[in-house]
């Protein structure tokens, strides 16, 4: 049976491997390649995007001729949530201190999750946050102000 | 009596207080997140890094090795008490461990798996011992060339034995090769791949991959999961943990031969701690005179695999300490710590600083035995932390992972990279792309750009410089034989029928 390219995994690998390659390759052009003898900053990169486009090359031809579909699920919400969380606790790392900083990864994470129970994960960033306070700044003494920006 | 004195001189390391209160913690740790399924001792030592800036280097190390020994014991209790294993190389404990368990015998499993791995922890620390000191002897003599060869053997062993398919591997170690490039090359102060970001001209720390693939990427991937079954824990049957006569009969020479297994593939670079016990306990079912008893409580099923992981995981400490180079990611961490410490690691480490080296290795051989003492005891602690619900754990690896990065630099720009490579980790987890190769080349890429290009300047740029100087062509000769014996059709069936 026939499976679409755009859920071939092997397809899909190749695909990657070869836009990784290809890209590097476009963008060492721009570095002196130099010679064998005297490698430039752009020889290395260049050889290895070669080589990261022909196994990428194979890959793809694998992929198209075993047929094999991508078995995973994935949840949407935890690919939104957990990266926009650790944007917004870099945020806060610089403009509100630790202590907030911390609430909210925890809190905000946790919504990652479908089983979210506001109470129980209060509670336990709450809990993460003492910890954290205890171990890091009083216990190692990391330079981070509990708040800032006052 | 060279090696006595070295050993005496490593107990008295070791046996600080101080000393002894990191590799306590750090076992016990170590016990903790191999119990715990969804986080691993590379993402756990990657998140502590900073617990260890402030500490000498020789305690440092002791806590990061008791974190990566002691996962690998806690990884069995969870196999054979919930048929879930805590880590990777606990999968062929699975088998027959939870099936002792099923007949009332978790005891005994349990018992003989750690009394293989500490057979193995001891044999293993005898063998850095006695073969570390010749081994950096060597490796002084080696240049530019030489290293070259190495990384490559390295990296291409660390694909092929990779789990999944073996061409993608060897693309994801290209790919991590590639990821180390950016940042200033050394040679020319240009700045490579940094995309107009002034961070990224450092280049990419190697927590920030971690991390983020193995612990953002791994909760992102954990919850996209449906919600795992209920799972049946044998605590009231643990019952007499004392083997009988018999299993220990039994149990002999697959602990002896799974050790063996596991120190030979341990010292290969780029193998991993699951491909030794998948291999023992293949070539235990092989021997065994009722090989019909493997997969039904087979003694010997618990016994070499876990010896043959324990094995592995304690010699990849030899061509770590001895030649500098990573046998595994894991070790390309503890080779950080050295770095953050300010030690280049190198077999240099050995004479200039021998209490670092023998005060780790003693290290490892009580660390090993406290994991004897504490882990049976502590069984029932272990089974509680199971019941911990995942909802509220992952929360909490977040939390520590991302102080973990935020500290190493003190830059929110490392955290959002880290979350954006949770996410590429998680598509390589969809596309069934093994991020652990991709490690590996991510560390020695850099080093080994830097020693092509020092051994083609001294050729002169002529390339069969690695063909011609003996130990060079000894790593090409077995990086060719590695990939022809792994490309055979029969090996590759039977690879498949492995890693599957």
């Amino acid at each position: 049976m026939k499976i679409p390219l755009h859920r071939n995994k092997d397809f899909l690998a190749g695909l990657m491997f070869i836009a990784v390659g290809g890209v590097a390759m476009i963008i060492a052009r721009e570095y002196p390649f130099g010679s064998a003898l005297r490698m430039g900053p752009g020889y290395f990169p260049t050889v290895l995007g070669g080589i990261l486009v022909v196994f990428g090359i194979w890959v793809l031809i694998y992929g198209v001729v075993t047929q094999e579909p991508v078995k995973r699920t994935w949840s949407v919400r935890a690919l939104i949530i957990l990266p926009l969380t650790a944007l917004v606790f870099g945020i806060l790392m610089e403009k509100a201190g630790f202590i907030p900083a911390l609430l909210v990864l925890s809190l905000m994470g946790a919504t990652a999750s479908p089983k979210f129970k506001f109470v129980e994960q209060s509670i336990l960033a709450i809990g993460l946050t003492v910890l954290s306070v205890a171990l890091f700044i009083w216990g190692l003494g990391l330079p981070y102000p509990l708040f800032a920006g006052h | 009596m060279e090696l006595f004195n070295n050993l005496i001189l490593g107990f008295s390391v070791a046996l600080t207080l101080q000393n002894l209160a990191y590799c306590f913690i750090g076992v016990l740790l170590g016990t903790l997140i191999g119990v715990l399924p969804g986080i691993g001792p590379l993402a756990t030592i990657a998140m502590l890094l900073p617990l260890t800036f402030n500490v000498s280097a020789v305690s440092a190390l002791i806590m990061l090795a008791g974190i990566y020994y002691g996962a690998q014991y806690g990884g069995s209790t969870t196999a054979i008490l919930v048929n879930l294993p805590g880590e990777v190389s606990a999968v062929v404990t699975t088998l027959d461990g939870y099936q002792m368990a099923k007949q009332g015998r978790a005891g005994p499993a349990l018992a003989i798996a750690a009394i293989g791995s500490f057979f193995a922890g001891t044999v293993c620390t005898l063998m850095i011992a006695l073969f570390g000191p010749p081994l950096a002897e060597i490796a002084l003599e080696f240049g530019a060339a030489e290293y070259f060869s190495l990384m490559l053997m390295g990296l291409v062993t660390a694909a092929v034995l990779a789990q999944g398919d073996m061409v993608k591997s060897l693309a994801m170690v290209a790919l991590g090769l590639m990821i180390g490039i950016v940042g200033t090359d050394v040679n020319s102060g240009m700045a490579r791949f940094s995309f107009g970001f002034s961070e990224l001209t450092d280049g990419i720390g190697f927590i920030v991959i971690a991390v983020g693939v193995f612990a953002i990427g791994e909760i992102v991937s954990n919850l996209g999961e449906d919600e795992v079954e209920e799972r049946q824990v044998f605590t009231s049957k643990i019952g007499s943990l004392m083997p009988t006569v018999e299993d220990l009969k039994t149990s002999f020479w697959p602990i002896v031969r799974g050790t063996g297994l596991g120190a030979f593939l341990g010292v290969l670079p780029g193998t991993g701690p699951s491909i030794a016990a998948f291999s023992s306990y293949m070539l235990e079912k092989k021997l065994s005179k009722t090989p019909e008893l493997f997969g039904k409580g087979a003694i010997a099923g618990v016994a070499g695999p876990e010896s043959a992981n324990n094995a592995d995981a304690q010699c990849k400490f030899i061509p770590t300490l001895t030649l500098g180079i990573p046998g595994s990611a894991v070790m390309a961490l503890m080779l950080g710590a050295l770095t953050i410490q300010g030690i280049a690691p190198g077999p240099q480490v050995m004479t200039q600083k021998p209490d670092l080296f023998w005060g780790l290795v003693a290290s490892m051989w009580i660390g090993n035995l406290m994991l004897v003492v504490l882990n049976l005891p502590l069984i029932g602690l272990w089974v509680t932390l199971l019941k911990v619900p995942y909802r509220l754990l992952f929360p909490s690896i977040m939390v520590f992972s991302c102080i973990g990065i935020y500290s190493v630099n003190n830059s929110s720009f490392d955290v959002y990279l880290a979350s954006i490579f949770g996410v590429i980790g998680f598509m390589w987890v969809v596309l069934e792309c093994q991020p652990a190769p991709l490690l590996l080349g991510f560390v020695l890429g850099p080093l080994m750009e830097e020693n092509l290009r020092r051994a083609m300047l001294i050729s002169r740029g002529d390339p069969t410089v690695f063909f011609t100087r003996p130990i060079s062509l000894a790593f090409m000769i077995m990086t060719l034989l590695i990939l022809i014996i792994m490309i055979l059709p029969a090996v590759r069936a039977k690879r498949e029928a492995i890693t599957d």
